[in-house]
């Protein structure tokens, strides 16, 4: 596989995530993932819309004036969503059910915009494909991370099985009913980039303000300490 | 009554940022100053108030199954199109907002600068028009609900800045510096938006 292709297909997985790095599609990831399963049927189609999307783009990128390109993206990634809203009502409908308005919201997924924007206008069709999958496998690792928890810890089960008996049942395990709610997706996301970013350092942020510590500040002295 | 209820129950307790996660993403970019994300708020409650009654209307007379009865196509069923038109609906009011702004009231068209073509993709706009869809609203109750969840997505933004602007001046460990600890308070305040929870008028 050429260099350049690997570099689209798996930089996006951790050193240039879409959620943890470029705060794209954040929304959804949110919203979907108090249950694994649903979480991964979401996965699934947002990493076949950003692909496919990608490589229509890529195509018709020299054809395509720039003062109406983000019409024209916006109308191709619509009609995606479209196909697959449909084929989720035909063949999963209880998934569709669970996945409500969060199908029609991949239009405005940051990350399919974002990579057709940043990427797609400017890369071959195969590459941008790549890309496509790429960015939808970085998206598809936080949304399984936070799913995983968010249904181990919120329900005791991992895909509908049972892993930790519950207490209702005879188990020993209390199920923490707050993983099932909105707020806690917030926080694990928060400490998934935590730990994201204690492996890659050259991620962390600079901060808007430095604390001085009185006593190893340049100016006071240079010996520091006591 | 029931429609300030449904007003009160779309501020606070199903609040679009912080219990449905729409519009994250410039929620999270653009609440590093108050003053920024009172300009944000205020275009993303003109739009919402504008755009859910609009596609309300597109919706119950295009549209519906059913709904071109008046056309003599009684069983047509474009529910379909839904997802391409609300996208469309959309992107064109925000740019006639945009033109009629910079017309009319240049002073409000400078405050909100980037922000307004930047809320065709907040996806809190469209979620707002698919919630409306799927639960039935009527047009009156369209109209309610668009600005309420306005309101909302103001409030919640604009709160998030207030703490974010006193959050710098403390010591956040490496990692967690920036979004790290951003994704934290909004779920902290998140838990405190589910206080809410239960309250009926």
């Amino acid at each position: 596989m050429a260099s350049e292709a690997k570099k689209a297909l798996f930089e996006p997985l951790f050193s240039n995530n879409p959620i943890a790095l470029q705060i794209l599609g954040i929304c959804s990831a949110l919203a979907v993932t108090s249950q694994l399963s649903v979480a991964l049927i979401m996965c699934l189609a947002l990493t076949s819309v950003t692909a496919f999307s990608n490589l229509s783009i890529s195509l018709i990128r020299n054809h395509v004036p720039s003062s109406i390109r983000i019409i024209v993206q916006m109308t191709i990634i619509a009609s995606l969503v479209i196909v697959v809203d449909q084929v989720l009502k035909a063949y999963a409908f209880d998934v569709s059910k669970k996945l409500a308005v969060f199908v029609g919201l991949i239009i405005t997924n940051c990350i399919v915009m974002g990579r057709a924007e940043a990427y797609a206008m400017k890369n071959g069709p195969w590459n941008s494909f790549l890309d496509g999958i790429g960015n939808g496998l970085g998206y598809s690792i936080i949304l399984i991370i936070v799913g995983t928890v968010r249904e181990l810890f919120g329900s005791g089960s991992l895909l509908g099985y049972q892993i930790l008996t519950p207490v209702s049942e005879g188990g020993w395990y209390m199920p923490n009913g707050l993983m099932l709610l909105a707020p806690s997706a917030f926080i694990i996301i928060g400490l998934t980039i935590w730990a994201i970013r204690s492996f890659y350092p050259e991620q962390v942020e600079k901060p808007d303000y430095e604390m001085q510590n009185a006593h190893n500040a340049p100016a006071h002295g240079a010996t520091g300490g006591h | 009554m029931d429609l300030v209820s449904l007003a009160v129950k779309s501020i606070f307790i199903e609040n679009l940022a912080l219990s449905f996660f729409l519009g994250m993403c410039t929620f999270l970019a653009v609440s590093k100053k108050i003053q920024t994300a009172l300009g944000l708020g205020f275009a993303v409650f003109v739009v919402l108030a504008i755009t859910v009654p609009v596609n309300n209307l597109i919706y119950k007379n295009f549209l519906q199954e059913g709904a071109l009865a008046w056309a003599g196509m009684p069983e047509v069923d474009l529910s379909f199109l839904g997802l391409i038109s609300y996208i469309g609906v959309i992107a064109a009011l925000v740019q006639i907002l945009e033109m009629f702004l910079d017309r009319f009231v240049p002073a409000l068209y400078n405050a909100l600068g980037i922000f307004l073509p930047l809320i065709t993709v907040n996806c809190a706009i469209l979620g707002a028009s698919l919630f409306m869809v799927e639960r039935d609203y009527t047009f009156t109750e369209s109209v309610v609900y668009g600005a309420s969840s306005g309101v909302g997505w103001a409030l919640a933004i604009v709160a998030l800045a207030g703490i974010r602007e006193k959050l710098k001046y403390s010591d956040v460990p490496d990692g967690l510096q920036g979004l790290g600890i951003t994704f934290i308070t909004v779920g902290l305040m998140a838990l405190g938006f589910l206080a809410f929870s239960g309250i009926q008028l």
